[in-house]
């Protein structure tokens, strides 16, 4: 890292507690790659199981990440811009997957949309539609828990934006719609993206929801942290390097679009995490 | 002047932080087991049965206070080897004791006190009409295994193996206790789980018995671990579970005699 002009100015005890703090994130990711077994590495990325396991995993979290973003954006704006009573109880409910055990949160979807579930009976009954055991109930835990993390962002650069610039925009003759579209929405796009990056990954990690709501089968149901959970048990070695995988692609992407949204633009915009 | 403020900024949480850490290493320095004090590590499917036997075993020696960590075996092995502290571990089979015997982490031989065998976990009044291992393989029933990584999912597959049965499960989980949720949820039709998990949920599940000639039996068995700070407290605890008494709490609660 190289000194800038007038930026590090912190005296030296705060940058031995940040390098703590750094230390303390990098030397679990070390121990992963002082255990790994690099010269089998290739073999145990490369075999059936493995590939379904990550393909599936990288489908199964985008889509959880484009349901968050086309549900979690309006309700986001709803929760920031509209007075209604009862505004904090919805807030906390739709971010209570986010403190909630996962393995709960998946019984919980289980009640909810299992074919004995509040609504998942009459799915079953009138379109003999079945969630739990299928990729769909995947993507479905997956978002059940993501999604939080995207509202939460987005909400928060919504409440920082100037309220003042969509009531121009209302002034001036907008539909609501139009305004959202044109004016809102623009403005916190950063927030957007950096929220669907926080809502992907969690989607990618997800564990306890997806085993618990939709079971664990290669191919159909079986994600990457699914299989190294697995791993664990009979081969550890195997899961090391899936964890790996799994750690390189989420980073490279954290890494690739934080770069490039959250301090490209206009610097200002990493207000928007929460 | 703005120096020394910036620096007492960050002086004051310095402080606190150190502060804290410091009371953080004398409290787990006085959370160490006192004397009296027994930690056991037992396999998840015990957690009935030997919160039961710990009552017992606390009432009959004045003074002991046992502490439980119920976990799968596996899971439990893993944090003993990584140092634990553990007085007694205690395994659903043999190859997780195999593996803290093989480590040198025991101090004295294991006893084996209980075995488990297997049923058929169906739903409240068996609404599918299951009776048997071949009634599994109906493809509309929807048949939840655990995965062949736990003691489970290895006495699941051996059975079916033994009943010449070929089945594809909708998922394979990896707990035993998962498969249980699926069926008492109304989620899953059938599973195979152990004896103990049927009676464990009462109402909320049916089991269907699976012949003995097909079925597995799993050994339990505990050991003293070489790191107990009080290995008589352990081995007397140990004792209770192999005695009449502990036998006739496990047969309550659907462990076979060993």
């Amino acid at each position: 890292m190289k000194r800038q002009r007038g930026r590090t100015n912190l005296p030296v005890p705060a940058i031995a507690l940040a390098c703590s703090a750094i230390a303390f994130f990098a030397l679990p990711l070390i121990g992963l790659l002082w255990r790994a077994p690099w010269s089998q590495a290739w073999r145990y990325i490369n075999d059936d199981a493995s590939l379904a396991a990550l393909r599936l995993s990288l489908i199964c979290s985008l889509w959880a990440t484009v349901l968050s973003i086309v549900f979690g954006v309006p309700l986001a704006w709803l929760l920031a811009r509209v007075q209604f009573r009862g505004r904090s109880f919805v807030r906390a409910l739709c971010t209570l997957s986010m403190v909630l055990p996962p393995v709960v949160g998946g019984v919980a979807l289980f009640f909810a949309l299992g074919r004995r579930g509040i609504v998942g009976q009459y799915l079953d009954r009138w379109f003999d539609l079945r969630l739990p055991f299928t990729t769909a109930g995947v993507v479905l835990a997956q978002t059940f828990v993501a999604m939080p993390f995207l509202v939460v962002t987005v909400e928060a650069a919504l409440r920082q934006l100037d309220g003042r610039l969509e009531d121009a925009a209302r002034t001036l003759g907008g539909a609501p719609w139009y305004t959202f579209r044109r004016v809102t929405l623009p403005a916190i796009g950063p927030a957007v993206v950096a929220g669907s990056v926080l809502a992907w990954a969690r989607a990618l990690g997800e564990f306890g929801a997806t085993i618990t709501f939709a079971g664990n089968f290669p191919g159909t149901t079986q994600t990457m942290p699914l299989a190294v959970f697995l791993s664990l048990e009979t081969n550890p070695e195997k899961a090391i390097v899936l964890a790996l995988v799994l750690i390189v692609i989420s980073f490279t992407v954290l890494v690739v679009l934080r770069d490039r949204w959250f301090f490209g633009r206009n610097g200002g915009s990493s207000t928007a995490l929460p | 002047m703005r120096d020394s403020w910036s620096s007492a900024l960050v002086a004051a949480p310095l402080a606190v932080v150190l502060t804290t850490l410091g009371t953080v290493a004398c409290g787990s320095e006085s959370a160490q087991p006192s004397s009296d004090e027994l930690i056991v590590f037992a396999a998840s499917s015990l957690t009935e049965a030997f919160i039961a036997i710990g009552v017992e075993f606390e009432e009959a020696n004045p003074g002991t206070d046992v502490t439980f960590n119920f976990l799968g075996s596996t899971e439990l092995v893993a944090q003993l080897l990584q140092g634990a502290p553990a007085a007694v571990f205690v395994a659903a089979d043999d190859v997780n004791m195999a593996k803290v015997l093989d480590a040198g982490e025991n101090d004295g031989e294991p006893v084996v006190f209980a075995g488990n065998t297997f049923e058929i976990i169906v739903e409240p009044g068996n609404p599918q009409g299951i009776h048997d291992l071949a009634d599994l393989a109906d493809q509309d029933l929807i048949v939840v295994l655990c995965a062949d990584s736990v003691p489970c999912g290895r006495g699941a597959a051996t059975i079916l193996t033994n009943a010449g049965v070929d089945l594809t499960p909708k998922s394979f989980d990896e707990r035993v206790k998962g498969v249980v949720t699926k069926v008492t949820s109304g989620e899953a039709d059938a599973g195979i789980v152990y004896v103990t998990d049927v009676l464990a949920v009462g109402a909320a599940a049916d089991g269907v018995a699976i012949p003995a000639e097909l079925n597995v039996i799993n050994r339990y068995s505990a050991v003293v671990t070489r790191s107990a700070p009080n290995s008589a407290v352990a081995r007397t605890f140990v004792d209770f579970v192999a005695s009449a008494r502990g036998q006739a709490i496990l047969a309550a609660h659907g462990f076979l005699a060993p």
